[in-house]
């Protein structure tokens, strides 16, 4: 069958509208994160008018049970929630990535016994495993994150091993043992710089992921403790005043946009990488 | 052209890709015919619009694709005829086989399931069961031995042969007219090449069907076809008898393809073959698109379309048609 | 590929040691204390109970001596009491168990189907509106937390249309039937009761599709790439060349051969369904495992938030080895060749 390829010059193949919608949305709550109180006009731990109120022209999403502006503590929730996020993926990468690669290099007993903490790991439900944790050591939003390491780190440890195992076998790894190189440095100088890429990339796309667990132990109660404004909280909140629609609304929202744009950026990594799927 | 009508008539096929077919025309007026009981060969490179053209005349050109021209059956206008129409030709009226026939077979559905479909979608108040023994019929009438079993097996189970048989099967599941076969060979070994254009041949006689011959190697055809269009970049370049072609090829695209045809009583010889690649989608050369790659071309060639040189039932698009045949290569 | 699947049996019992022991692990570590993983604080003052607890859980022992006991209780069906129900934990487990199955289950089912159609439509048209419009939903799908989406849902949907029902598993005014097997949906057939099986189908809709929504979108980028992947097989130009119509090409002969890869990512889609079915259940006031769990959490119900995560990675243990089976099962070259 004759091959045919239509001509798509017209803009960057990489550049595709759920990728800069991505980037935006992200962009957003990163520049909240930075100066949320130069955004708001409200303190988010004020009470700042009465209780329960609907939104207006002075309090754009209403105001919480307490009074408190809801939109001011939607803006300062980014603060909360995406250091945290970060701080997890950081940790998960460093935990899993040294695991995963040792287990990769090293092969053997170190292999065996990092590889099946892994499969066990795995083997819980996310949400179960991290709940679980985190009841053991205490509400908090940092031990929730000291959770959520726990539940992710496995993760990196995984594709980390199979970067070191591919890249391992390439010839200039051969030939810079051959020419004696120490253990030490053949795998830090020559096979971990090719390996990270895909690494990051992942962990990059896993923060939605992350905001979102992060956000449901908080709704469970077992991550940030009152009147800190976290989104899940906050949407706990909202859930005891059911009929006050909006109190809810502001985080919920920040919770979608947030991990949409995580996940526009994924898919649109996903297709520049995964050309097939086009 | 005689008076009555033929089975099978194509007038000016093109095909166009693209918006408005600014990619350009990969089918640019093909014009040939097929009567009952006759087998016409259409032999190009790949690349040439050979299968395009002939999908295209039955409503299976690729998506975005434009078809114009005349494509008559039995003298019914098939092109701007509604899908519904078209789909109750195809598979009825009209089989089709192609080249791979593993990839061209469902790998999920059982053989006797794909020939009892092809059977069922045009006899809709015929019960599974007799279809099933209508398949059974189909696959003794192909030579496959034990159809009883081999209705209930995966066409991973079969060899290439078997599996192409299958697919002949179901092309003329319904007593078709016309049989369109696509590269029916070409994947598979040589010594089943032979046994496929057996039953080919067999089925021609058997049931009077027309047959289109679709193949990039001209040997295939000297057996076996009655006429030969010689299709280059879209266009006929050369049609005629096949006894006539091969006897004074008209065009050098033709001569250089007999040429190129594997001579298996002189082993010394190295095989022949046209040097360059036929012009890109969209990147014809000015003048006639063979120039580049002929080996007799002129100026003239490189500035001037060709006319198609017309001697009897032999004609062929060359500016030095019939001539040079003793310079061939 | 059955020597794998029988890799994977032997491999079972030690992955289940492992969730065991990780559990164990999480005993040791509450409040620097194992007592009060086992004894509720209100309890922790009355001197029998906390004897009786150390003599049963080997407190005084040393670790791996109590290890040891742990996993002998396990193995007995001994998960401890409940703080709260003040019941035996693996007693609670069994009976939300089928009120979560029935929920995920019925968030499978739509999530399936939604997925399943979303992506053959993507698939077919792909790069035009309704491509764009599928990705878009699937994306959202997965973007949008369930306890938030399940909220907004129940008071648009109950509170100011009125059209479906609010929280629970029935009407609240309604007596439930006996239960025999759990799962409200036969347990009300099987009392002969239609009105009240309609009525808990009523109740399942918006938590099924709450929950069903995200693994949708998975489901529907994988059968997208699969079909996209499909439909420019020569077989299907075969089909069509038969005379079959659009409407067969890509539902029997495109779909079906997407079969094993959609059947394995729907398997694998459990875990994701018992992560969300958590937070559905509690604000659907679902007496499911996962209300049982957030419960659990909340109250520092020790034993029963370690009793429900052991469980839980069981039957994720044991779908993922259903999965990987009906993989081969259902694939003929795999089965065959």
């Amino acid at each position: 069958m004759t091959a045919l390829s239509a001509p798509r010059m017209i803009r960057p193949r990489w550049l595709t509208l759920p990728l800069m919608v991505g980037v935006l949305l992200v962009l957003f709550w990163l520049l909240a994160t930075v100066v949320a109180p130069l955004m708001t006009a409200h303190d988010p731990l004020d009470m700042v008018g009465r209780r329960l109120q609907p939104p207006s022209w002075d309090h754009l999403l209403g105001t919480d049970a307490l009074g408190r502006d809801v939109l001011s503590r939607t803006l300062h929730g980014a603060r909360h929630s995406i250091p945290i996020a970060v701080a997890v993926v950081i940790l998960a990468v460093a935990i899993g990535a040294s695991l995963g690669a040792l287990a990769g290099f090293l092969g053997g007993l170190a292999d065996t016994v990092i590889m099946r903490l892994v499969d066990v790991t795995l083997s819980f439900p996310p949400m179960l495993l991290a709940m679980a944790v985190a009841a053991s050591l205490g509400p908090g939003l940092w031990n929730a994150a000291i959770a959520m390491v726990i539940v992710w780190w496995p993760v990196y440890a995984r594709l980390m091993r199979a970067q070191v195992l591919e890249v391992r076998e390439r010839e200039h790894v051969e030939a810079a043992i051959a020419s004696g190189a120490t253990r030490t440095r053949v795998l830090t100088r020559h096979i971990l710089p090719l390996c990270w890429t895909p690494v990051l990339i992942s962990a990059t796309m896993d923060l939605g992921q992350v905001i979102l667990l992060a956000a449901s132990l908080s709704f469970i109660g077992l991550g940030a403790t009152p009147p800190t404004p976290e989104w899940g909280s906050m949407i706990s909140d909202g859930a005891a005043q059911f009929y006050s629609w909006w109190v809810a609304l502001g985080p919920g929202l920040a919770i979608l946009t947030i991990v949409l744009g995580f996940n526009f950026i994924g898919d649109g990594l996903h297709d520049y990488f995964d050309p097939r799927s086009r | 052209m005689s008076a009555h009508t033929p089975l099978f008539e194509v007038r000016d096929l093109r095909v166009a890709f693209g918006p408005g077919g600014i990619l350009g025309e990969a089918v640019r007026g093909i014009s040939l015919h097929v009567d009952h009981g006759e087998v016409l060969g259409i032999v190009g490179e790949s690349g040439s619009g050979k299968s395009v053209g002939m999908l295209a005349a039955l409503g299976l050109q690729p998506e975005g694709a434009r078809v114009s021209g005349s494509v008559r059956f039995k003298g019914r206008e098939l092109v701007g005829l509604p899908r519904r129409d078209l789909r109750e030709l195809r598979g009825s009226r009209i089989g089709m086989i192609f080249q791979d026939p593993l990839s061209s077979l469902n790998p999920v559905m059982t053989v006797g399931d794909q020939i009892a479909e092809a059977v069922r979608l045009h006899n809709r108040d015929m019960s599974r069961k007799a279809a099933l023994d209508r398949a059974k019929d189909l696959l003794a009438l192909v030579s496959i031995p034990q159809p009883d079993r081999r209705l209930q097996q995966y066409p991973h189970e079969f060899s290439g042969g078997m599996r192409q048989r299958v697919m002949i099967a179901m092309a003329v599941a319904n007593d078709p007219d016309l049989l369109i076969a696509d590269e029916p060979t070409t994947a598979l070994d040589v010594t089943v090449q032979a046994q496929i254009m057996d039953v080919l041949a067999d089925l021609k006689q058997r049931l009077k069907i027309g047959l289109i011959l679709i193949t990039h190697d001209l040997g295939v055809l000297a057996g076996h076809a009655d006429r030969v269009a010689v299709i280059y970049a879209g266009q006929v370049v050369e049609q005629a008898g096949v006894d006539d072609l091969f006897a004074r090829p008209g065009h050098p695209y033709t001569r250089g393809l007999i040429a190129s045809i594997p001579d298996m009583t002189r082993m010394d010889d190295r095989l022949f073959s046209i040097e360059g690649t036929p012009p890109a989608l969209g990147h014809l050369p000015s003048g006639c698109a063979f120039n580049p790659r002929c080996t007799v071309a002129q100026d003239v060639c490189r500035h001037l379309a060709p006319q198609t040189h017309v001697e009897g039932d032999h004609n062929a698009t060359c500016h030095f048609a019939f001539q040079n045949v003793v310079s061939a290569a | 590929m059955t020597r794998y699947i029988l890799r994977r049996l032997i491999a079972m019992p030690f992955l289940v040691l492992g969730i065991v022991t990780l559990a164990f692990l999480l005993t040791t570590v509450t409040k620097g204390d194992p007592l009060t993983a086992i004894v509720s604080d209100r309890q922790l003052n009355n001197p029998e109970v906390v004897a009786a607890a150390k003599a049963k859980w080997g407190l005084d022992r040393s670790l791996p001596e109590r290890y040891v006991i742990y996993v002998g209780n396990l193995l007995t069906g001994d998960m401890g009491t409940s703080f709260i129900t003040r019941r035996p934990v693996a007693q609670d487990v069994l009976y939300r168990l089928p009120a979560t199955m029935e929920l995920v289950i019925a968030a499978m089912a739509v999530g399936a189907t939604i997925g399943i159609s979303l992506g053959v439509l993507a698939a077919y048209f792909r790069n035009t509106a309704i491509d764009h419009a599928a990705r878009f939903f699937a994306l959202f799908g997965s973007s949008i937390p369930v306890f938030w989406l399940g909220l907004a849902l129940l008071y648009v949907f109950s509170v100011q249309w009125g059209i479906l029902p609010g929280p629970g598993r029935l009407d609240a005014r309604a007596t439930p039937p006996p239960m025999v097997t759990g799962f409200m949906t036969v347990d009300t057939l099987m009392a002969g009761n239609v009105r009240l099986f309609l009525d808990a189908v009523w109740h399942l809709i918006l938590p099924a599709f709450v929950l069903g929504w995200a693994v949708a979108g998975t489901i529907s980028r994988l059968v997208r790439a699969n079909m996209l992947e499909v439909l420019s097989r020569e077989f299907i130009l075969t089909a069509r060349a038969k005379g079959a119509g659009e409407f067969r090409v890509v539902i029997r002969h495109a779909l079906r051969n997407t079969l094993v890869p959609t059947l394995t990512v729907i398997g694998y889609s459990f875990a994701y369904l018992l992560t969300g079915a958590v937070l559905t259940e509690t604000i659907f006031s679902w007496p499911g495992m996962g209300s049982y769990a957030v419960d659990a959490a909340r109250g520092l119900d020790f034993p029963a938030i370690i009793g429900v995560t052991i469980v839980g990675g069981v039957i994720f243990l044991i779908t993922n080895l259903l999965t990987d089976i009906a993989y081969v099962v259902a694939n003929p070259r795999v089965r065959l060749g």
